[in-house]
């Protein structure tokens, strides 16, 4: 996975609260084997509406999304992190995200950045009133900044110390649990005999 | 949930028993009993492991399914859409490879994954389940801490057998009192996420207890545990008791002998101490609970069968009314319509929600010798073979196409609509699943979530409806 430190891109202000993952991707599209290609069905049912926020052009190479409430509930889909990786997003804002979702996204390396649902609000008038303004994120300091001059906007965002540093670092989770393999074993060792199986010798 | 308490609730109890590494500002590296797989979340997993090299490390604990993305008709022929082909044949080459059992379709065991798990015997009391499935919490209903993870978390377990969790806060749901006759488990889960909304659980592993909890059947109680995902919870399980050993007991993976009475006497342990503490309680009274339907597109915008189309304007929060507003227009509903004239063109009965055989019996019961209304279909999907095989037996499937109703074969089918059982655009539908997001159901397609007496008792009228409503 590649380290992420700080991200600065155009922002799109999506007005919803409640964006489940049958919204990012619905069922239809995830009988791809890969984890690519998946841009095609992100939102699939609003793009099909000319003035929906997508298909403004002025939030054209738009890279930080900027939610309301509960985004990501519903569906355990990774899918919906890959769909929104495919079409270019490298950070979600949301006042509150569901807990799978803000699982898969640290796994997979899109910043889900939680923030207090007045700052959502600023970033929505202000990604409004100026179409195309950039929106960065910066790991290092857990601030989220945006606009310029009296009306900037700088606040802090909430993410677990240890998906923190794991993005940061870049790290492979699967690397880091083999190094206690050791541990996995010896806990291996103690569990009961009727605990079941599905194979049996 | 402090480690140093010594009265513990159910959940801390299940949860310390399967810490295998626990460090100070990193997350608990948990043990994983059992893993169960299916076709839709898994195959970037196992490509994810051949690239780095590695194995399954534990396939005697994984088993997998397919269910998500199979037909429920002509199920003994191969699968006509090329793309659900390669998703259910890349399963069957990944379970051969990396040695992991599989029942595939047309198999005796195929079915839900989380119908298929309880009704082998494998999900017991006191274990850690994960899939790459939100309604893993079904299994909860046995009293263990089951979860949906993703395909990362997928590849994790596969390769290591542990997960990664920062331990969660918990929670009680205490519903006292008896449910009223014709109120289901389904109307109690969806009156409490209408009463929580989608984001009330959200952080905590959720216990249900109380009378009306106790008086469950398993069945009923996988019903609950199966939505806790609908309001956010991490997971939700039930103290088990003379009920869950009496439903595991002479299943084939269920312990025997000995080992039974050993396991027995470890699982009557596994309930909360009279003194341990909850992070936060919800009490409801089961005694005024009515069947309940939903009329928005989040299982949280719920009402009882008896009431109307709420009017967004009456909400307070403007989040809130905004939602509503949007939900009334994607659905087409009026405000104030009473729910009893919302007419509806499908009723779908199954999924892991409600697609056991306890639920195919009930809405039977309802629809013997009664016409599904010429307006209407009727789909009964089986939860898996098993189901179908036994409700087959019993005579189920003749009374559901003597009314008129599709029989199908097992699977999820339009509980999301991967196959080709879909909605139309703007088609209704009362459905006993648990999601009724935009467009779950296919594109365009609104959802009612409803219980099975109502999804019946629906199909018979056209219109949502209750068995009291039948002449
Ligand atoms: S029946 Fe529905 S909710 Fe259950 S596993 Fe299948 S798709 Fe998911």
């Amino acid at each position: 996975m590649d380290k992420f430190t700080q991200h600065t891109g155009v922002g799109v202000p999506l007005r919803r609260s409640n964006v489940d993952t049958d919204q990012i991707i619905p069922a239809v599209y995830l009988k791809r084997v890969t984890r690519s290609g998946f841009e095609d069905g992100l939102f699939s049912a609003w793009r099909n509406d000319p003035d929906f926020v997508l298909n403004d052009p002025a939030y054209a190479g738009c890279s930080v999304l900027v939610a309301g409430p509960d985004f990501g509930t519903g569906s355990s889909r990774e899918h919906a992190v890959w769909a929104l990786q495919n079409y270019g997003f490298k950070a979600v804002v949301s006042s509150r995200f569901a807990d799978i979702f803000r699982g898969n996204s640290g796994k997979a390396g899109l910043l889900a950045a939680q923030v207090d649902e007045k700052v959502v609000q600023k970033l929505w008038d202000l990604l409004e009133a100026q179409p195309g303004a950039t929106v960065t994120v910066d790991l290092e300091s857990r601030t989220v900044r945006a606009g310029e001059g009296p009306d900037a906007i700088e606040d802090s965002f909430d993410i677990d110390d240890y998906t923190r540093w794991r993005l940061l670092e870049g790290l492979d989770d699967i690397g880091i649990t083999l190094g206690h393999a050791d541990d996995i074993t010896a806990y291996e060792q103690t569990r009961p005999r009727w605990k079941p199986a599905t194979l049996h010798a | 949930m402090g480690a140093t308490r010594t009265a513990r609730t159910l959940a801390e109890k299940v949860w310390d028993e399967h810490v295998v590494r626990s460090t100070e500002g990193e997350p608990d590296l948990l043990f994983i009993d059992l893993h169960l797989i299916h076709e839709v979340t898994s195959p970037q997993a196992f490509d994810g492991l051949r690239l780095a090299g590695r194995q399954v490390r534990r396939p005697d604990l994984t088993l997998a399914t397919e269910d998500h993305n199979v037909p429920t008709v002509d199920w003994d022929k191969p699968i006509a859409d090329p793309v659900s082909k390669t998703q259910v044949d890349t399963l069957r080459r990944n379970a051969e490879e990396f040695g992991v059992r599989l029942h595939p379709l047309g198999d005796v065991e195929q079915g839900i994954v989380h119908v298929v798990g309880p009704q082998l015997g494998l999900t017991q009391p006191g274990m850690t389940i994960v899939c790459g499935d939100s309604h893993t919490s079904t299994h909860g209903a046995f009293g263990a801490i089951a979860f949906g993870i993703g395909t990362s978390e997928v590849e994790h377990v596969l390769a290591t057998q542990t997960l990664m969790q920062a331990k969660p806060k918990t929670m009680a749901v205490t519903i006292s009192g008896s449910l009223p006759a014709g109120v289901t488990a389904k109307d109690m889960v969806l009156t409490l996420i209408a009463h929580t909304g989608t984001g009330g659980g959200q952080g905590y592993i959720v216990e249900y207890r109380g009378q009306a909890i106790e008086e469950l059947s398993m069945e009923g109680r996988m019903t609950v545990c199966n939505m806790s995902i609908e309001w956010g919870a991490k997971a939700g399980l039930i103290a088990p008791d003379q009920t869950t050993f009496d439903y595991i007991e002479g299943r084939p993976e269920a312990p025997k002998g000995e080992d039974w009475d050993a396991a027995v006497a470890h699982w009557k342990t596994l309930v909360t101490d009279d003194d341990a503490e909850y992070d936060k309680e919800i009490v409801l009274d089961a005694a005024e609970m009515t069947p309940f339907v939903t009329w928005g597109t989040n299982p949280g915008q719920g009402v009882p069968l008896g009431s109307a189309v709420p009017d967004p304007a009456s909400y307070d929060d403007e989040s809130d009314r905004v939602a509503a507003q949007k939900a009334l227009e994607y659905m087409g509903l009026e405000a104030g319509t009473p729910m009893r004239e919302v007419k509806v063109d499908t009723v779908f009965v199954g999924s892991c929600t409600n697609g056991r055989i306890e639920d195919l019996r009930l809405a039977a019961e309802i629809i013997k010798g009664r016409t599904v209304d010429p307006d209407t279909r009727l789909l009964v999907v089986p939860g898996s073979v098993r189901v179908r095989l036994q409700a087959e037996q019993e005579g189920l499937d003749v009374v559901f196409k003597d009314a008129g109703a599709e029989w199908r074969g097992a699977g999820c089918s339009m509980c999301l609509g991967m196959n080709p059982d879909t909605l139309q655009p703007g088609e209704r539908s009362a459905s006993t699943s648990n999601r009724n997001f935009e467009g779950r159901q296919g594109k365009g397609g609104r959802t009612h979530l409803v219980s099975v007496p109502v999804a019946a008792a629906t199909a018979v009228r056209g219109t949502l409806s209750s068995p009291a409503d039948l002449a």
